[in-house]
């Protein structure tokens, strides 16, 4: 018996089992990955149809929706689906920020700037079936106006208050006299929206995908106004059955992972080319990158600006959307001595936007002369510069008693913005030269939340930061209304005729008298200098081979209706 | 067996209160403001008082623990900030996404690690063994981001083997049930979104194996080689019982004791790493989740999730430790 111990063959069984699982287990490994290019190959899976191109388009979001009804919405995520889904009386021409008509084929504004009538496209239903005529028009305005409670809240009707400023009744003390006063559906089949006083970004704020029509029946059915406490966000309408007249409809939405839609057939417009689109939830930008490289998704959004010269050249197409953005070196004023306009303009002259750009920034970034970009009205061409001069700073300085200047320059870190891809490099080009002209600074870098913007806008504890804005529609007081309305900590002056100046414009409601306006203002602004305009950088798309019609607006009002992927 | 579960679920009791208040003291210690980091550069004066209202921010630290614990006593887990879902809502939507990660991982491990280790262990010495051993500890020490990154390199971005990140192809158009894709394909009967889900929980379950798969492979390489020199292996020898009957019942079997109480402890080392290998391959489960919660200051979705996270802890190592008397019954006498 010990020889059959001793023997070969029992030992060598599990053994030999072992390694037929191990065998097993690398087989399965090396089947799977093939069955993985072969399905790519093959184009992707059920959701493909043969033919020419593909039937789905998928592009790579950076984070999921808040929610699908978009008077709830502020972010660019959000907006991305529910541009698919609902349209506004007004949108914009493709590629511009200029208006185009939508649901309102053309539109009147009374004398005083108090009334505005809408001629509404005909024939136009919503997906559920209901026909979209001026009734529904008026029960838009009057849901957003009757809001009540949370759904009040700046994190919720953002844009709402930005731009209307009050509801019918005021849950906050800090809210003002609604600009909405009423509208009517007249007999002849247009729609007449009043206003309380005249403002002159009005039409260009309803190409805001916050302000879209929804059919408010579907809405109220689904407890989409959060009338019972709960959080209309999370409301069965705003989660699973948003209805809107766009060339798109709601197909599914599973959260963090992806946005599925599907095309609208009865859509009044051009319908959609391909079947399908698929909003892909891919939070890292390395990793949205890497997915279109290996043919996961069709094209994504925010590329990095290092990427876009490696995309290009393996064969991606890269656009560049038209910059509606401003970044910019913000100087804190309550902290000496940056009070002293000299000290200001000595900092201005020590700047050397071009090389910053050609630093920090994506290629085709021009530098800016104001705090908006050159496609908003009220732009000065002739606003004063403070052309790059190292002596002239110097002398700047020592004409104020300041030639040996310490100040805190406050700096995020691990974020990137479409105004500012990458704020340490831009911070490094700036700080070496100041320092070049005799500026010393302190540098503090701070994580972009939770920290950073606490610390330049909560509190005056900051010196120079860098800090900017993309513009939402066009109109000047969504730049520097927003900036230097009123006192902020962020800027830490107290400047009433610039304040009311500002608050005028927002009344004027001739297009020529607003561009004066703002133009005197941007000079005021300039001349005051609270702080220094870098550039508008513009930020890019990119997209696999085979996709076509996509174009890139400067207010990302995008729609997929025309877009078609070729099998590449 | 039972007095043992009901004394174990009360302590679990205890534990979790503890948790609770340390955990509000901790997420409230957080430097920033969670009203600011939602409303983000638009943030206005009278926004971020709103905000800091509406979640209660402005009341005192023990009366909002209070409060919270009221509600979590009849089941609300709050809302997170910055989408308004509700937590509980959440954790159920995101949990099997971690799960099917963390199991098809755990299974790798054991599929491939204890045979692996059992084999080491009957040629010790020999270069199988080397390489079993050297292997291992470059499984421990290489960090699973590392990894993850490197295997998505290498097998998704250049070979093309595997897709780069996800849970499915976005262009299949797959129902779901469980929300356990691999499982769902096979409810439903939609083959090739079952086969598309495995597919993508290669790589991830890879990265995330590959820590206990080192450690699965070394216990049980120890553990064998302990047993194979117990008195009884020797008598069951010397009876001349066929050597695959001893590896099985008195090797094995014997041996695979502290390869379980391992697995246990693996489970939350298992969750930690899926915060990793689920932000590198965008994976929509609860780490990504809880690593945006941070980043966000979203405490209502930090407490909810890490309590949660802490009962399925501890569930699993009870679990664990009821499963020792199954596998030994001496366990259950003592």
């Amino acid at each position: 018996m010990p020889a059959q111990l001793q023997s070969e063959g029992p030992e060598h069984h599990p053994t030999r089992r072992a390694f037929t699982l191990a065998a097993v287990a690398t087989a399965g490994l090396a089947t799977l990955s093939a069955c993985a290019e072969s399905q790519r190959d093959e184009g992707g899976g059920s959701g493909e149809s043969s033919g020419s191109g593909r039937d789905t388009f998928v592009f790579g979001g950076s984070a999921d929706p808040d929610s699908l009804d978009p008077v709830f919405a502020s972010d660019g995520e959000t907006f991305r689906v529910t541009r698919q889904i609902f349209e506004g009386l007004v949108s914009t021409k493709p590629g511009t920020t200029d208006l185009a008509p939508s649901l309102a084929t053309e539109w009147t504004t009374s004398e005083d700037g108090l009334s505005y009538t809408f001629t509404l496209q005909e024939g136009v239903k919503f997906s559920n079936g209901k026909p979209f005529d001026a009734a529904a028009v008026v029960a838009n305005f009057e849901r957003w106006y009757n809001l009540r409670g949370i759904a009040q809240g700046e994190d919720l009707a953002y844009y709402y208050r930005s731009v209307f400023r009050g509801f019918k009744t005021n849950d906050d003390p800090a809210l003002g006299t609604s600009l909405y006063a009423g509208s009517t559906a007249n007999p002849d089949g247009t729609v007449t929206v009043n206003l309380t006083s005249p403002f002159a970004g009005f039409l260009a704020s309803l190409t805001l995908p916050a302000f879209a029509m929804q059919e408010t029946g579907a809405v109220e059915a689904a407890g989409g106004n959060g009338l019972d406490g709960a959080d209309p966000r999370q409301s069965e309408y705003a989660t699973s059955g948003p209805i809107g007249t766009g060339p798109f409809v709601f197909a599914g939405w599973e959260r963090g992972q992806q946005v599925t839609l599907k095309r609208n057939d009865d859509y009044w417009g051009e319908k959609a080319k391909v079947a399908s689109a698929v909003i892909r939830v891919i939070g890292d930008g390395t990793a949205r990158k890497q997915a279109l490289q290996n043919g996961d998704i069709d094209g994504y959004d925010l590329v990095a600006p290092a990427d876009v010269a490696t995309l290009e050249s393996a064969g991606f197409q890269i656009q560049n959307r038209p910059a509606f953005n401003i970044l910019y070196l913000g100087i804190n004023q309550a902290l000496a001595p940056l009070g002293d306009l000299k000290v200001r303009q000595a900092i201005a002259h020590a700047i050397d936007k071009d090389a910053v750009i050609k630093n920090a920034l994506p290629e085709g970034t021009k530098a800016a002369t104001q705090f908006m970009p050159e496609n908003v009205i009220g732009w000065n061409e002739s606003v004063t510069t403070y052309e790059y001069d190292v002596d002239r700073a110097k002398q700047l300085l020592a004409e104020a008693g300041q030639t040996n200047i310490n100040i805190p320059f406050n700096y995020p870190t691990g974020v990137s913005r479409p105004y500012m891809p990458n704020p340490e490099t831009i911070y490094n080009a700036i700080n070496q030269q100041l320092s070049a002209a005799g500026i010393t600074t302190t540098p503090v870098a701070e994580q972009w939340t939770p920290n950073y913007l606490g610390t330049v806008q909560g509190g005056s504890n900051h010196g120079l930061h860098l800090l900017g804005w993309t513009g939402d529609y066009n109109d000047p007081d969504n730049f520097i209304g927003v900036f230097f309305g009123a006192a902020t900590n962020e800027w830490g002056f107290n400047d009433p005729g610039l304040f009311e100046a500002l608050a005028a414009a927002r009344t004027v409601t001739s297009e020529d008298e607003q561009e004066s306006a703002y133009q005197d203002i941007n000079e005021q602004i300039m001349t005051l200098l609270p702080g220094i305009p870098i550039a508008s950088p513009v930020p890019s798309l990119a997209f696999a081979e085979g996709v076509e019609g996509y174009t890139a607006s400067p207010v990302q009002d995008e729609v997929w209706n025309t877009v078609t992927v070729a099998d590449s | 067996m039972l007095t043992l579960v009901v004394r174990r679920l009360g302590l679990l009791v205890v534990v979790l209160f503890g948790l609770s208040v340390l955990l509000f003291a901790w997420v409230r210690a957080l430097p920033g403001d969670p009203a600011r980091a939602l409303l983000g550069e638009k943030a206005t004066p009278a926004g971020i008082a709103e905000v800091t209202r509406r979640y209660g921010f402005d009341q005192p630290v023990w009366q909002q623990y209070l409060t919270y614990l009221g509600r979590i006593l009849h089941g609300d887990f709050g809302a997170s900030i910055n989408t308004g879902e509700p937590v509980v809502r959440t954790f159920t939507e995101r949990f099997p996404a971690t799960i099917e990660l963390a199991v098809a991982a755990l299974l790798l491990a054991v599929v491939v690690g204890i045979p692996l280790g059992y084999l080491a262990a009957r040629r010790r010495g020999g270069w199988l063994d080397n390489a079993v051993v050297g292997g291992s500890l470059l499984g421990v020490v290489v960090p699973v981001f590392f990894l993850a990154v490197l295997l998505k390199y290498v097998l998704a971005i250049q070979l093309h083997w595997f897709p780069t990140s996800g849970r499915q192809n976005a262009r299949i158009d797959a129902t779901h049930v469980t929300n356990f894709y691999v499982l769902d394909g096979l409810l439903t009967r939609e083959w090739d979104a079952s086969w598309d889900a495995l597919v993508h929980l290669v790589l991830p379950a890879l990265a995330l194996g590959s820590i206990p798969l080192a450690i699965i492979v070394r216990i049980t390489r120890a553990s064998v080689l302990d047993v194979l020199g117990d008195d009884h292996v020797r008598t069951a020898q010397a009876k001349g019982l066929p050597r695959s009957v001893i590896s099985r019942r008195h090797v094995l079997r014997n041996a695979l004791l502290p390869v379980s109480t391992t697995l246990g402890l693996q489970a939350g080392a298992l969750l930690s790493g899926a915060v990793l290998t689920e932000t590198v391959f965008s994976i929509n489960g609860i780490g990504s989740y809880l690593f945006d919660a941070v980043t966000q200051l979203d405490y209502p979705v930090l407490q909810g999730f890490i309590l949660f996270i802490a009962v399925v802890y501890a569930l699993v190592n009870l679990v664990v430790d009821v499963s020792y008397g199954f596998i030994d019954p001496r366990v259950r006498v003592s």
